[in-house]
């Protein structure tokens, strides 16, 4: 066992205990520094396989700014995932149950695992060879070129997600007053404001 | 990637871009001002193109290396689709204005939808699937929340959502094993590596693939949202989800089985078998319950989907064009429901109990007799056009040799036409109640009408459909 | 022509029937009286011109399944022209009668329509009658057998409101299905061993069904004599012979019309058409012939019995009808179908002209129907009077003795009672004591009707005998020419029915014994006899039987379905018969007047006789009275029985177990999936993702387990 089969083991053990952690921790602070482990320990993984630009991603996008907005909603939510859990623990027999019996059956599933002949081979055909491609050009030939049907439609996607985050929440009410930032950046005090000479004993 | 592949891809793009465009155009005028103006121009643009495609389609054309596939069934499931989707828009129109609900993304967002549905029926490829998957639920998971000030809404909204994202996850992990073992993610490819015999790794990848597919038509068990979701969004959104969807969900569950798995018919035969009948049972069995007509019309809408199913468990290319003939009456017969649930309103508040109907046929004799003629058809009683796709689906399966799934549509049929007619019994024999508002709205009026003489003179030879439904199937099952 | 006549009366109930709103009751009903009366026209023109030679007029291909194929056809034949002119006849003279009968039934309420749907029935019975006389094929014959059951039905239960009227029609279709039952076995059985149902094809095989056996119920039975059986048993029902004889006399709470038309002149003798047709089959079984002579023997003496007390007017004529009709059958079965078509054709006349006049006695005597409420009616009606005493006349045989003068009734009867001593057997001696005693107490019944009804004194409510009047012309008119009938039909036909030899094949167009040595020479008729031969018969046999045929000139020659009735080469009973010692011939006549004398003692010499011997013989008076207790076994035998089992099928059975099960599965099991259905849906994210989950594992587990299709 050579070094890098030894650092695959330690991420990937990782990976997987940061994973289960993230999903038991009762506190939901906890579960997503958990969570961050997790993209961590990932990143480390896509490096060993030579995906540096896509570790990158992981590391800036994911751990810098999902995770790092999960945990302020987290924080400001307040959610009782306890008492969320403890509504769920009563199906817990049943769960329990049902995890076992499709647990042995995937189990049943990796013990007769078989490929198809030509598998390994259609895997390979559709990535450029690492060693000769940046990968930033096998991911723009990818992703511009042969998926960019595919690409497209995610784009479409988040596109609608992003209309549907909108139509859910912004409302625009007439009723309450606003802030218009502008317009107090722009108050003149000469407009604002006038200094009046009052007599002594008239008045206005 | 070439011209041609956009071309092949034109209708698609020019929805997009229409939807795209429409929205700056919106966000930048007047914003839901122009809202009814939008509903109808999308609703014409869908409509232009189900025409072009149903025009000019020709042959089977394979585009960005058979990732998206042009032929004789998607095009058949694409006019159905569109014009589904065309119809509702038009119908709700009014309804939603009068509600307030009328916003300028309403539309745009339906016509995303039908991007993704397009995408769906024309799928050749696992993640192309899964992205106009996604990209149709997004847009769906949106209207359904789309009245914000009601909880059901909302609720319904969330439900379908988070029950979503389960059956996507399912569906993603189905296709994770397929692509374990077939190394590719093409239905060509798919179809070469499980040609006959297949390891149970690659079954167990089929089966949590249906299960994905399952939730999409809402099969049971896989149907839970669909009576809370149809309860809760806003009528029109009901309405579009018991059409067009349902439409491309059922041909991306027949593309999916024929074009990557049609080595195995025998084993998901009678997965889908399994489904068709628990569909039709409790569609059946747990409308009777139901007093609220759109509840009703969810179960009702599972239950067909049993029947449609049952054409796919055939398994056969006769029986993927009795699901197809069964699906586009299925949805003309919706389009004319949901027009008259749309108009039921007493007081200009809209009414779903179906106490509401009581000697509906005093009132508004013509329109009772329409609605009349729409729930025989749902029914399936013989004079009526649904009767016939009815037929279709139980010959397909007596065809493949699968008698007793045939007998068990028929119980169930029996079973289901209860509601069906209680419906009737309330509109010409119900005890008097106040009576619902005479108003309809034109469009209303004209597609419910339309809808029930369809019913009637569709009898003469099913208003042509079986010629493209047969080269659909043809396409699809070689 | 022939088709013209077969829907005239057809046309007629359409009109009639669905068009009344349109063009009026009158119109209606008057439009189906000359249709029928145009049916009658052309019938006599095909009777008097008709040359004898058996024709097919196709119509229309009518069933084809299978080997079975089939054309409506109308055959054309001497007895189906002999049936039409009897069914047109008293059909159009009956349509007549009924503008006056039915113009005001005190059984409907005023202003209710009655009337069209009245006739539309009697013009519809005329067509199936008419379908059943011209068949050519047994399919179609069962249409009209059936046609004419549900005219029947419809027009016995035409006063719907009268409960015993209901029950009568549904007892005649009932009694009837019996019979139906025996002719639709005799159909399948006939279709089963010759492939055909066609008449000809039938009847040329005839002789090879003779030497048939075949396998029915727990035995096995000469096909010919099990086949002629089980028509006869259809016969039996349609024309009312003993045990199946129950319906007819209740037949009479229909109008009185309908009596006439359908339970005397009609219907009720369309058992007799059908044994007469079916003679080429009947010829070769000479047992069931033989059942044939003892029934018709017994029927005619019993109904004759029981008509001797009976006081309702109409059922006096109706056991006379029932006793006419065994004659008949005695006739058709020792072999003489002529005079059994004889007496058919003048029983038509005289019996519809006696219950025509009892009708309008009745309308006369205001729906009055019992005879001891009669008496002197001779001058109040004088007319029916005379109409009556001609039916009587008729009826009963007068003529002079030894010669062939006298009424229709005793040129039919006597050839009859004659045929029945010529078959020199047993059975038909055993018929001929029993037909003499018979016309015996025919005479004895009739003319105590007449006593009663139109001598003596008043009896019963003085004010109905005041305001007693003559009908209208349309119900005399009728009365008029059927009396025409009566006294003409059997002199001028007598001949061509029941003459020599010659003369009678010529009028039903056999072949004379001329031109049958001409076709045994070129040896064609051998085997054409063989068509049709079952597989069970080897063909050795065959081949003898056609070498036996040929060695004899007039048998082969004698081939069944040539002509309209076939008689056996060995059948001489009618030239016996005409050989017949004086004693024979003159037996009837004066069983006649025996029974004419005691019925003048009796009723006008000395009136208190019957009384007394009706309280000395009590046990039998009862008996007679009672019909032989016949309806009280049935009752007990069958009818209560079924009833019970009726009842228990429908209260267990139907309805505690398929009406419980359906029940249960709709109001029990449905609904409690319903309801759990409706506790699934709870509302909760998790429960729906559950039943997701559980929906996975199940699926899942099931391929795991079943490993697919594997």
């Amino acid at each position: 066992m050579g070094f890098a089969d030894f650092t695959f083991y330690v991420f990937a053990v990782v990976v997987l205990t940061a994973g289960l952690f993230t999903v038991v921790s009762r506190n939901p602070v906890h579960s997503v520094l958990w969570l961050i482990l997790a993209f961590l320990s990932a990143a480390g993984l896509f490096v060993l396989l030579g995906a540096e630009f896509v570790a990158m991603l992981l590391m800036i996008v994911y751990v810098g700014a999902v995770a790092v907005l999960f945990l302020f909603v987290v924080m400001m939510l307040d959610v009782d995932f306890a008492e969320m859990k403890a509504e769920m623990a009563k199906y817990l027999p049943l769960a329990l149950l049902i995890g076992v019996v499709l647990l042995m059956e995937l189990g049943l599933v990796f013990g007769n695992w078989t490929f198809a002949d030509q598998a390994q081979g259609l895997r390979a055909a559709v990535t450029p060879a690492i060693a000769e491609t940046h990968n930033t050009a096998a991911l723009g030939q990818l992703l511009y070129d042969d998926y960019i049907l595919l690409f497209q439609l995610a784009g479409l996607i988040l596109l609608v997600a992003m209309i549907g985050a909108i139509v859910l929440t912004v409302r625009h009410r007439t009723d309450i007053k606003r802030q218009d930032i502008l317009a107090q950046m722009y108050r003149d005090p000469a407009k604002a404001m006038e200094v009046k000479d009052v007599k002594p004993g008239q008045g206005l | 990637m070439t011209n041609a592949d956009f071309q092949i891809l034109l209708p698609e793009i020019v929805l997009a871009v229409f939807a795209m465009a429409a929205l700056l155009f919106a966000v930048y005028t007047g914003k839901d001002k122009t809202a009814p103006m939008l509903t109808w121009i999308t609703a014409a643009i869908l409509a232009a193109l189900a025409v072009w495609i149903g025009w000019n389609g020709e042959g089977t054309n394979a585009a960005f290396g058979g990732m998206f596939v042009d032929d004789a069934f998607s095009r058949f499931a694409k006019v159905v689709i569109l014009i589904a989707a065309a119809a509702v828009l038009v119908m709700g129109e009014g309804y939603m204005a009068k509600r307030n609900l009328l916003r300028f993304e309403y539309p745009l967002l339906i016509a995303l939808a039908a991007v993704g549905m397009m995408v769906m029926v024309s799928a050749g490829d696992l993640i192309a699937l899964y992205m106009g998957l996604e990209l149709q639920s997004l847009s769906l998971y949106v209207v359904a929340a789309l009245r914000r000030d009601s909880v059901k809404s909302t609720e319904a909204g969330l439900k379908y959502f988070v029950l979503g994202a389960l059956s996507s996850g399912l569906l993603l992990y189905g296709a994770s094993l397929t692509y374990g073992f077939a190394g590719t993610t093409m239905f060509t490819g798919i179809v070469e590596a499980a040609a006959h015999d297949i390891p149970l790794g690659l079954l167990f990848g089929l089966v949590f693939i249906l299960m994905g597919l399952a939730f999409k038509v809402s099969a049971v068990p896989f149907h839970m949202w669909t009576p809370d979701v149809y309860e809760g969004s806003p009528t029109p959104v009901t309405a579009f989800f018991a059409t067009a969807p349902k439409m491309a969900a059922m041909g991306l569950f027949a593309r999916v089985v024929h074009d990557a798995f049609g080595g195995v018919t025998a084993d998901w035969g009678q997965i889908v078998a399994l489904l068709s009948v628990a569909s039709m049972f409790l569609g059946a069995v747990a409308a009777i319950g139901q007093r609220d007509i759109k509840r009703l019309m969810a179960y009702s809408s599972i239950a067909h989907m049993g029947f449609a199913l049952m054409g796919l468990a055939s398994g056969t290319e006769f029986g993927v064009q009795a699901m197809l003939i069964y699906m586009a009456i299925y949805v003309t017969m919706n389009v004319g429901t949901f027009a008259f649930i749309l108009s039921m309103q007493r007081d200009g508040q809209a009414v779903t109990d179906i106490g509401a109907l009581n000697q509906y046929s005093k009132t508004e004799p013509l329109k009772a007799l329409a609605v009349l003629v729409l729930m025989f058809s749902l029914a399936g009683v013989p004079p009526m056009v649904g009767f016939f796709g009815k037929f279709y689906v139980l010959q397909a399966a007596v065809q493949a040799d699968m008698a007793w799934l045939a007998v068990a549509g028929v119980i169930a049929s029996v079973i289901g036409a209860f509601y069906y007619l209680r419906i009737v019994y309330f509109m010409y024999f119900g005890e008097e109640t106040d009576p619902l508002d005479h108003a309809m709205a034109p469009a209303q009026w004209v597609f419910l009408m339309a809808s029930a003489a369809i019913m009637v003179l569709g009898v003469v030879n099913l208003l042509g459909i079986e010629g493209p439904a047969t080269a659909a199937a043809a396409a699809l099952v070689n | 022509m022939e088709i013209t006549i077969l829907f005239a009366p057809l046309v007629g109930a359409i009109i009639c029937g669905f068009g009344w709103k349109l063009i009026g009751e009158d119109a209606a009903t008057w439009v189906s009286t000359g249709l029928l009366f145009l049916a009658m026209l052309l019938a006599w023109v095909v009777f008097l011109g008709f040359d004898g030679e058996t024709r097919q007029i196709p119509i229309m291909r009518f069933v084809e399944s299978g080997s079975l194929s089939t054309e409506w056809a109308i055959r054309l034949d001497r007895l189906t022209a002999i049936m039409l002119i009897v069914v047109t006849t008293v059909s159009a003279l009956v349509h007549l009668y009924s503008q006056g009968y039915m113009a005001n039934d005190s059984q409907f309420r005023t202003g209710e329509s009655y009337r069209p749907r009245f006739f539309a029935y009697l013009s519809f019975f005329t067509f199936a009658m008419l379908a059943l006389v011209t068949s050519d094929n047994l399919v179609q014959m069962f249409f009209g057998w059936e046609g004419v059951g549900v005219a029947s039905y419809l027009l016995i239960g035409f006063y719907y409101r009268k409960p015993t009227a209901n029950a009568a029609a549904i007892k005649a279709f009932v009694v009837n299905r019996i019979g139906d039952f025996g002719f639709a076995l005799a159909i399948f059985g006939l279709f089963y061993l010759t492939d055909s149902i066609s008449l000809d094809v039938v009847f040329e095989a005839a002789p090879v069904l003779a030497e048939t056996q075949i396998s029915f119920l727990w035995a096995d039975w000469n096909a010919a004599n099990l086949l002629a059986f089980l028509l006869f048993v259809g016969a039996m029902g349609k024309s009312a012979q003993l045990f199946l004889h129950t319906w007819l006399p209740d037949a009479m709470e229909g109008p009185t019309p309908v009596s006439a038309l359908i339970h005397a002149a009609t219907m009720v003798t369309a058992g007799v058409f059908l044994v007469c047709r079916m003679s080429p089959l009947f010829e070769f079984a000479a047992d069931a012939k033989t059942i044939v002579v003892y029934i018709g023997a017994m029927t005619a003496f019993f109904a004759a019995t029981v008509g001797l007390v009976q006081n309702d007017i109409k059922r006096v004529i109706a056991y006379s009808t029932c006793s006419q009709l065994g004659y008949m059958f005695v006739a058709a079965g020792v072999g003489v179908y002529s005079a059994a078509m004889f007496h058919l054709f003048t029983h038509a006349f005289f019996k519809a002209m006696l219950f025509l006049g009892a009708g309008s006695v009745i309308h006369a005597m205001h729906h009055e129907q019992d005879m001891r409420n009669y008496g002197a009616l001779r001058k109040k009606i004088p007319l029916t009077f005379w109409a009556m005493m001609i039916g009587t006349l008729a009826i009963t045989g007068v003529g002079i003795p030894l010669t062939t003068i006298g009424f229709a009734g005793f040129l039919s009867k006597d050839a009859i009672i004659e045929s029945a001593w010529g078959a020199h057997t047993s059975a038909g001696d055993f018929a001929f004591w029993l037909l003499v005693i018979a016309a015996m107490f025919t005479s004895f019944y009739s003319w105590r009707l007449i006593f009663m009804t139109f001598f003596g004194e008043r009896r019963g409510d003085k004010h109905t005998h005041e305001h007693a009047h003559e009908s209208p012309w349309t119900m005399t008119v009728p009365l008029g020419v059927l009396a025409v009938g009566s006294v003409l039909a059997g002199m001028v036909w007598l001949s061509p029915f029941f003459g020599d030899h010659d003369r009678v094949n010529k009028f039903y167009g056999v072949p004379t014994h001329g031109e049958v040595r001409h076709a045994a020479t070129t040896g064609g008729q051998g085997d054409t006899v063989m068509i049709g031969a079952s597989d069970s018969h080897d063909d050795e046999g065959d081949n003898a039987a056609a070498g036996d045929h040929e060695g004899d000139p007039a048998v082969a020659g004698w081939t069944p379905g040539q002509g309209a009735v076939f008689t056996h080469p060995d059948n001489h009973v009618m030239d016996n018969a005409h050989q017949a010692p004086k004693w024979v011939k003159l037996s009837p006549f004066i069983a006649m007047a025996i029974g004419f004398v005691t019925a003048w003692v009796f009723y006008i010499g000395l009136p208190g006789i019957p009384g007394k011997l009706a309280a000395i013989l009590r046990p039998l008076y009862l008996f007679l009275l009672n019909k032989w207790y016949f309806d009280e076994l049935y009752d007990a035998i069958f009818v209560r029985p079924a009833k019970w089992l009726g009842r228990f099928l429908w209260k267990r059975g139907d309805g505690n177990i398929i009406d419980g099960f359906l029940n249960g599965v709709a109001l029990g099991v449905v609904p409690f999936f319903t309801r759990a259905a409706g506790r699934l849906q709870s509302g909760y994210i998790f429960t729906y993702a559950l039943a997701m989950v559980v929906g996975v594992v199940i699926l899942v587990t099931w391929v795991t387990l079943a490993g697919g299709s594997h």
